[in-house]
């Protein structure tokens, strides 16, 4: 299981598949400026290892994940983001943004990716 | 002018109710005499059963007293039997000569009692349960003899003997079969009610074949004149096995049959009935039926709930209105013992298809069974607590899928939440639209609604505003438990309150109100004037309130694309891989070779993988990439296409027939009309998704009977139907009125939206709200007030001005371009 090695970065996980010869791989990337994702909304990334959500709450709180729904694979991208949450826009799963979990009774768990706020501009780290 | 006449045969509860109908919809179309073989004016037979045990007097039981017949100019023959129609005459004729001719003719003659062929069924004291005259049989016979025997175990049966033992008399029943009302309930059920009429001291012979009546050992003193009086008085019935009981009043209550013997008489169709079609019609035309003498479609029925139907077809085509149709009647049955608690409906037999779900409590004198075929109710068994009787009912009567709730079926509705057994809670979370009084079909919202609006206070009031418990009065408890909890306290602090959602206490309709009265105009203001428990709301309250402030303040509110589902957002629906389909408008369905060329044309340039023609009449691009949505809109939008809205919670469709411009039944233009109210409607969000139809004639080819509005042109205008839905649970339309122009459909048809933008709860389609607010609420508004029709539609256009502004349009031309946009990482 990814938790008992995976390093927490604030209230992120860094899956294990990120790293490379147990180095943490620290190329954080600019991605955009917080004003450019809408407040209890997202935007797509296009990245090398796949399709990624980010998320800026009503508390400007921004959070990266695969765009992956652990259910059936739906982008969770295009959900309704409340909370700390998104509910997933093909059969409202509710995942948590912090950690990528499927919030109980459904289980499973999206990929979440490193990201840090410098000076209005958000950084994921790939 | 000559007004036409009308003549009724039998004034029983069927054809007089027939008359009431017809004097609603036609008070002035005719001449109208009525002939009863009984002396009485019109009463309420089912009452002869509390009339016997003396809970009821005859004045009380009637329904319609003689003022009535007066009041309406009715030619009322009391005491006078009908024996002969003349059909080529076009009269009738009594026993006494006297008769009357007619333009219509309505036979509502009712049953006769099954009299058993066997020795001595002609002996005095010897009697049938049909009839006031009857009752007062029993009664005399109670006062001065000790045994009666009652034969037949079914509902009628049971009533007369608990009657009978409650006016003193020593009663035994006797019957065939091998358990009590064997065609109602099951055995065990049957056991149970057996032993609590053993406990009021009724007696039982169960699988007894009665073999024939024998004479009290002492001849009654001479009548005088003629041979043929039976002279003697019943004292004994005898049985198949040789066994005896002592008995001095003999009541048959063994079954009846449908009395067509006057229409046999006239030669008119009968089979086991008079036999009628679904306008209840004879082989006669001029001659109609309905009742307990007819046959429909190879049915009797001896309940008055469906006789109460057809009562109301009857007088729809008698008022020449020609638009109702009988498709007969799915009935159920309780049991006027007072105590004694006892539902049943549908067929309760199991087959090997089918499952069981029983509850058996003996100890506490409860049993309850439900009969399950392919998850849909088949049959219901309620005994000791019959509460859910209304609500299983009308799960069986919609065939409604209980696999959902299957495990917690049995519990009843108000199974969640409810602790107690309270029923004025249990009545309390009963939806509007459960039904209370199944023999006139009233709703619980009809009897809470003319309870609340008439002020209402009693009973009695409650019956003769709306009927309910008026009929056979096993409803009488829930009508009393609905008055208490209506008129209990403040009505906004009931329990049956719904809260918006999770966030706040305050249900839909006040925060609706607050957004109005307080002006409230943006999210933030609502949650702080209501102190909303979380700081940003969730995904059910976020979308209502964008919603309920968008259609409150059309000019001001700034819509709030976070607050909208991704298919409202994105403006197509979201596919299960992701991608997203794209419907055009195609406006009533009307196209043109250049439009089919330019749909072709962007199909080819972005690749389309699929495309379909939509159950909408339009035509679907599926499987297109979020990021090519606005470039493929552009060009869509320069050859003149609109959004088709195919995936909002908005107006979707007008679908359309040919009409008459090619249609050899077309009455109207349908397919323009069609075009024009599209054209009126396109863009306008709403509540949930909102479809129209247009059909020609009454043929119906654009299906207008199932959509939230529906247009059914007529030679002499336009008929305009509400509340229909296809989908998951269909809905019929309800006829809300009849126009004679295009112009006064559309402003009925925008009156109509406006008032289900401005009262339905998010979410809820015209079916269910019109079920929750009750037709006569739109009528209200729509139909007997001009003014507020025009108000309606008038905010109806106001908010049309920023709504038809083309989505898709505007994004093409770079609006809100990084929902689309992908970036790079
Ligand atoms: C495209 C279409 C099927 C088709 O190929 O013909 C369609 C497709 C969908 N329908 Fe439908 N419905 C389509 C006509 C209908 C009809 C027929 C009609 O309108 O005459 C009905 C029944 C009539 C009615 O609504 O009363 C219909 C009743 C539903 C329902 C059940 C609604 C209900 O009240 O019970 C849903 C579910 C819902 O809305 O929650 C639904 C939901 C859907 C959704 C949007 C499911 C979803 O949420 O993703 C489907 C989108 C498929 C997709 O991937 O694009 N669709 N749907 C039709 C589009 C018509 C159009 O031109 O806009
Ligand atoms: C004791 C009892 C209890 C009942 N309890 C219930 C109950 O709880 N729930 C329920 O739904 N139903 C109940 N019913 C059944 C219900 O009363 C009947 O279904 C209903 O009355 C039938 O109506 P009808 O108009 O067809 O016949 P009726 O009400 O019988 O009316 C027919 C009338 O026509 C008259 N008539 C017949 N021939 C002629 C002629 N040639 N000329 C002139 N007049 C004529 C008859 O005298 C009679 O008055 C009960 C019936 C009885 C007897
Ligand atoms: S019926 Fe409608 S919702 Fe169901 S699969 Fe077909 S298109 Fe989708
Ligand atoms: S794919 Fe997300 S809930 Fe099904």
């Amino acid at each position: 299981m990814p938790n008992e090695q995976s390093n927490i970065v604030g209230h992120h996980y860094v899956q294990p598949n990120l790293r490379k010869n147990g180095a943490i791989m620290s190329n954080w990337t600019r991605i955009c400026t917080l004003e450019d994702i809408p407040r209890q909304g997202s935007r797509v990334v296009e990245s090398d290892s796949g399709r990624i959500a980010l998320f800026r709450t009503h508390d400007n709180e921004v959070f990266a994940l695969a765009d992956r729904c652990p259910h059936k694979g739906g982008p969770l991208s295009q959900g309704i983001v409340c909370g700390c949450k998104v509910t997933c826009p093909l059969h409202n799963w509710n995942i948590h943004l912090a950690d990528g979990k499927a919030i109980a009774p459904d289980e499973g768990q999206t990929a979440t990716y490193p990201v840090k706020l410098e000076g209005g501009a958000v950084f994921i780290q790939l | 002018m000559e007004k036409m006449k009308l003549v009724l045969v039998g004034n029983g509860m069927a054809g007089v109710r027939a008359l009431e109908e017809l004097l609603k919809l036609a008070p002035d179309l005719y001449d109208i005499t009525v002939f009863g073989a009984e002396p009485h004016p019109n009463y309420n037979r089912i009452m002869l059963s509390p009339l016997l045990a003396g809970e009821q007097t005859v004045q009380e039981i009637i329904i319609n007293d003689l003022g009535w017949y007066a009041e309406h100019g009715i030619t009322l023959h009391l005491n006078k039997k009908v024996v002969k129609i003349d059909r080529k005459a076009c009269t009738v004729t009594a026993a006494d000569g006297t008769s009357a001719a007619y333009d219509r003719l309505i036979l509502a003659t009712g049953s006769k009692p099954f009299i058993l062929p066997v020795p001595g069924n002609e002996l005095n004291g010897v009697v049938s349960f049909r009839d006031i005259a009857d009752v007062d049989a029993m009664i005399a016979a109670s006062q001065q003899y000790q045994h009666a025997v009652v034969i037949g175990g079914g509902l009628l049966g049971l009533e007369a003997a608990y009657g009978l033992k409650l006016r003193g008399m020593d009663v035994t029943v006797v019957h065939l079969a091998p358990w009590l009302m064997e065609r109602q309930l099951d055995r065990s059920a049957a056991k149970l009610l057996q032993t609590s009429l053993e406990e009021k001291g009724l007696k039982f012979l169960l699988e007894k074949r009665t073999e024939a009546l024998l004479p009290a050992a002492a001849p009654l003193p001479q009548a005088g004149e003629g041979t043929a009086v039976p002279t003697l008085r019943v004292g004994k019935v005898r049985f198949s096995d040789g066994g005896e009981v002592p008995a001095d009043l003999v009541v048959m209550a063994a079954g009846i049959l449908p009395d067509d013997a006057l229409a046999r008489s006239a030669g008119i169709h009968c089979a086991r009935g008079i036999v009628v079609n679904d306008t209840l019609q004879t082989f006669d035309p001029r001659i109609y039926a309905l009742g307990e003498c007819v046959s429909h479609r190879g049915i009797n029925y001896g309940l008055v709930a469906p006789l109460f139907e057809m009562a109301k077809v009857c007088a729809n085509h008698l008022a020449q209105m020609g638009i109702a149709r009988y498709n007969g009647t799915v009935t159920s049955t309780k049991l006027k013992v007072t105590g004694i608690e006892l539902f049943s409906a549908g067929d309760f037999s199991s087959s090997e298809h089918s499952d069981e779900l029983v509850f058996h409590d003996a100890a506490s004198g409860i049993y309850k069974k439900l009969v399950l075929e392919n998850d849909r109710i088949k049959g219901a068994v309620l005994y000791g607590d019959s509460v859910d009787g209304s609500w299983y009912f009308q799960l069986m009567r919609d065939g409604a899928d209980v696999s959902a709730f299957r495990r917690t079926l049995l519990f009843g509705q108000a199974h969640l939440g409810d602790s107690g057994h309270n029923p004025e809670t249990r009545v309390a979370s009963l939806p509007d639209s459960a039904e209370i009084c199944g023999c006139n079909g009233v709703c619980k919202g009809d009897i809470v609604k003319a309870i609340r609006d008439k002020k209402l206070y009693t009973l009695d009031e409650v019956r003769s505003h709306t009927k309910a418990s008026a009929s056979c009065g096993s409803c009488t408890g829930l009508v009393e438990s609905l008055l208490a909890h209506t008129l209990g306290g403040d009505y906004s602090e009931a329990p049956g309150k719904k809260p918006l959602c999770k966030c706040t206490d305050y249900t839909h309709d006040e925060v609706r109100a607050a957004i109005a009265e307080y002006r409230l105009k943006d999210m933030a203001a609502v949650r702080t004037h209501f102190e909303w428990k979380t700081p940003d709301g969730c995904p059910a309250c976020r979308m209502a309130l964008n919603y309920y402030l968008l259609c409150a303040w059309p000019q001001d509110y700034q819509d709030d694309p976070q607050s909208r589902y991704i298919n409202e957002r994105a403006h197509g629906n979201i596919q299960k891989d992701g991608s997203y389909s794209v419907v055009p408008r195609l406006f009533g369905g009307m196209c043109t070779p250049h439009q089919l060329r330019a749909i072709a044309d962007v199909a080819d340039k972005y690749r389309v993988p699929e495309m379909k023609v939509t159950g909408g009449q339009r035509i679907d691009m599926f499987g297109v990439k979020k990021e090519q949505l606005p470039a493929m809109w552009k060009d869509l939008s320069d050859a003149g296409f609109v959004s088709g809205h195919a995936y909002g919670k908005a107006m979707r469709t007008v679908k359309t027939c040919v009409g008459s411009a090619w249609c050899r039944f077309g009455t109207q233009d349908s397919t323009g009309l069609g075009v024009q109210l599209e054209e009126l409607t396109w863009g306008s969000w709403m509540p949930h998704k909102f479809k129209l139809a247009v059909s020609g004639c009454p043929r119906n080819c654009a299906e207008a009977t199932i959509k939230d509005f529906g247009v059914v042109c007529v030679d002499s205008g336009y008929e305009l139907h509400v509340g229909g839905n296809g989908g998951i649970k269909v809905r019929v339309t309800d006829l809300l009125c009849k126009v004679e122009s295009e112009a006064e459909v559309l402003e009925y048809c925008g009156a109509f939206c406006q008032l289900y933008r401005e009262d339905a709860h998010y979410l809820e389609r015209t079916a269910p709200w019109i079920e929750r607010v009750g037709l006569e609420k739109l009528k209200a508004a729509i139909v007997a007030d001009p003014e507020k029709r025009k108000a309606l539609y008038q905010r109806f256009l106001v908010s049309q001005q920023p709504a038809q502004i083309d989505p898709w349009k505007e994004r093409a031309n770079g609006a809100m371009a990084g929902e689309f946009a992908v970036l790079r990482g």
